[in-house]
């Protein structure tokens, strides 16, 4: 009898990862994430919502992106935002990651988004933090906001996550997009192809929904969504691939390795990309490239999670 | 929930016992909402002397519905395309902190700038709403005016605003909530008073 729209609520305080988050309340933030997309079309981005709210971007670790993308998405809510990057803090006197969380949480932050070389991290600050904690990319662990924009871009393609084939390739060892992007594919029904060199794929991954592929080429087949991931040079110094050139030759998204793919594939990139190894440029700039949505829907992704976990609690359809 | 039956008076609450909890008490049918929304779209004709630059909003949720209603009867009064949109207010609100509805999506297909706008709502009470829905508007452009059009105005404001089209004065008490159904999304054009059960009270 209520004419209730469904709870507008999360059910967790902090967004530490995908891999335990429920198939609604992603649903919550990537259905949110679509109405604050009609701000960022506006000539003038700014609602007043989140009015006297602090919000503090704590980074161990470089990050453009994401950064510049959280702090856009608290400004054009209208928050006050304050960034930490770790090499120009205390943090290079020795304070400790649990004695900077509770500094900030004197300076009574209301929420908290951090990035940390260490699995974990953000997980162990939300225990101090005394207010919401993003995790905004921890070790080889989570980076959810990736996946969440990954998702809501893939969803505004098809229309649905469920049933599509998606194909993750590269460095999927070392690759904490790979595993915030397999937890909510798998947990919105979707097929998950991991593909890369045997010395980058973890054997345990396979498992209920999810192929390990060491051929490229059979791992495209048929795909609706092609996401490469960055291959970091450092890889190649500790001997797991032979040269960034085989790699390319091996494993990199070319024009005509998207042929195998589904005639309507996306292709997508978490960033920062590297032109010519592991995808193309005429990829990357091509028709099916929706790269540069990703980075779009990435502020619309975060407006929707701050405005989700600074809010109070759901109820719906109050008369007018 | 019981029903009680609809009154044939247009005082719903003249003479009327009180509802109890849990009971529910039909105030409009489908003819009623028909004939409520012909007259507003004539008043709206009316008040504009036609419908140079008119564009209507509804609020969304119910509103929207409303406002596509009201946007074909002026249309057919005066033969010319009235344009209706949808506009989200979640992110305007002033009780952000205690509540929070779920953000849709705003479908204006019109720039609002130097439009004589009618914002469409099915209910208006405390005015809270119709607050944050012109904020929400202003941060879009700078309308020529806005008029309000509600279907019910139960009373009990708390800002200084009124409506410029109502479909039905309602008297309730603050205990009492008003559900307007709609084809569109309930199936049904009705309206009730509705007395919540303890326990459900907003």
């Amino acid at each position: 009898m209520s004419a209730s729209i469904g709870t507008g609520t999360l059910e967790s305080t902090h967004l530490l990862g995908l891999r335990h988050t429920s198939a609604a309340d992603i649903q919550l933030i990537l259905d949110t994430a679509e109405g604050m997309q009609e701000i960022l079309s506006r000539q003038i981005k700014k609602a007043p919502t989140l009015r006297g709210r602090s919000v503090v971007t704590l980074f161990y670790e470089p990050s453009t992106r994401t950064r510049t993308s959280f702090e856009m998405a608290a400004k054009i809510l209208s928050a006050d935002t304050t960034s930490i990057a770790a090499g120009s803090s205390s943090i290079v006197k020795g304070e400790t990651l649990m004695d900077t969380v509770l500094t900030l949480r004197s300076m009574t932050m209301d929420a908290l988004i951090i990035r940390h070389s260490q699995t974990g991290a953000p997980a162990l600050a939300a225990q101090f933090a005394g207010c919401p904690v993003i995790n905004a990319g921890d070790g080889f662990n989570e980076h959810p906001t990736q996946g969440l924009l990954d998702l809501l871009t893939i969803r505004q393609r098809f229309g649905r996550v469920q049933g599509l084939t998606v194909t993750i390739v590269g460095d999927i060892q070392h690759s904490r997009v790979a595993r915030s992007n397999l937890w909510a594919l798998r947990r919105l029904g979707a097929v998950v192809r991991l593909a890369g060199p045997p010395t980058l794929i973890p054997p345990e991954m396979e498992c209920d929904g999810v192929t390990l592929h060491y051929q490229v080429d059979e791992a495209l087949e048929g795909a609706d969504v092609v996401m490469a991931l960055r291959i970091q040079k450092e890889r190649q110094e500790s001997g797991l691939f032979p040269s960034l050139r085989e790699y390319h030759r091996l494993y990199g998204i070319s024009a005509e390795r998207m042929l195998l793919a589904s005639p309507r594939a996306i292709v997508l990139h978490p960033g920062p990309m590297n032109r010519g190894v592991e995808i193309d440029p005429d990829v990357a700039d091509g028709p099916q490239s929706a790269i540069t949505d990703q980075v779009t829907n990435g502020v619309a992704v975060r407006m929707a999670l701050l405005y989700l976990i600074l809010g109070g609690k759901s109820s719906d359809a109050l008369a007018a | 929930m019981t029903d009680r039956e609809p009154f044939s008076s247009n005082m719903p609450n003249d003479g009327a016992p009180a509802l109890v909890e849990g009971e529910r008490q039909a105030v409009m049918d489908s003819a009623d909402m028909r004939r409520a929304l012909t007259r507003i779209a004539h008043e709206i004709v009316e008040r504009n002397r036609g419908v140079a630059n008119l564009c209507l909003v509804g609020i969304l949720r119910k509103g929207v519905p409303l406002a596509h209603r009201l946007s074909r009867l002026v249309s057919q009064i005066e033969n010319t395309p009235v344009p209706a949109g949808g506009l989200d207010v979640s992110l305007y609100r002033d009780d952000y902190a205690t509540r929070q509805p779920r953000l849709h999506r705003s479908e204006i297909p019109f720039d609002v700038s130097g439009k004589r706008l009618v914002l469409v709502d099915e209910v208006l009470y405390t005015g809270r709403t119709v607050r944050a829905a012109m904020d929400a508007l202003m941060d879009l452009g700078r309308p020529a005016s806005i008029q309000l059009a509600v279907l019910v105005d139960r009373g009990h404001r708390e800002l200084p605003l009124r409506a410029d089209y109502v479909g039905k004065n309602l008297p309730t008490s603050r205990n009492e909530w008003v559900d307007v159904r709609l084809q569109e999304i309930e199936g049904e054009d009705r309206v009730f008073i509705v007395k919540p059960p303890p326990g459900e009270e907003r």
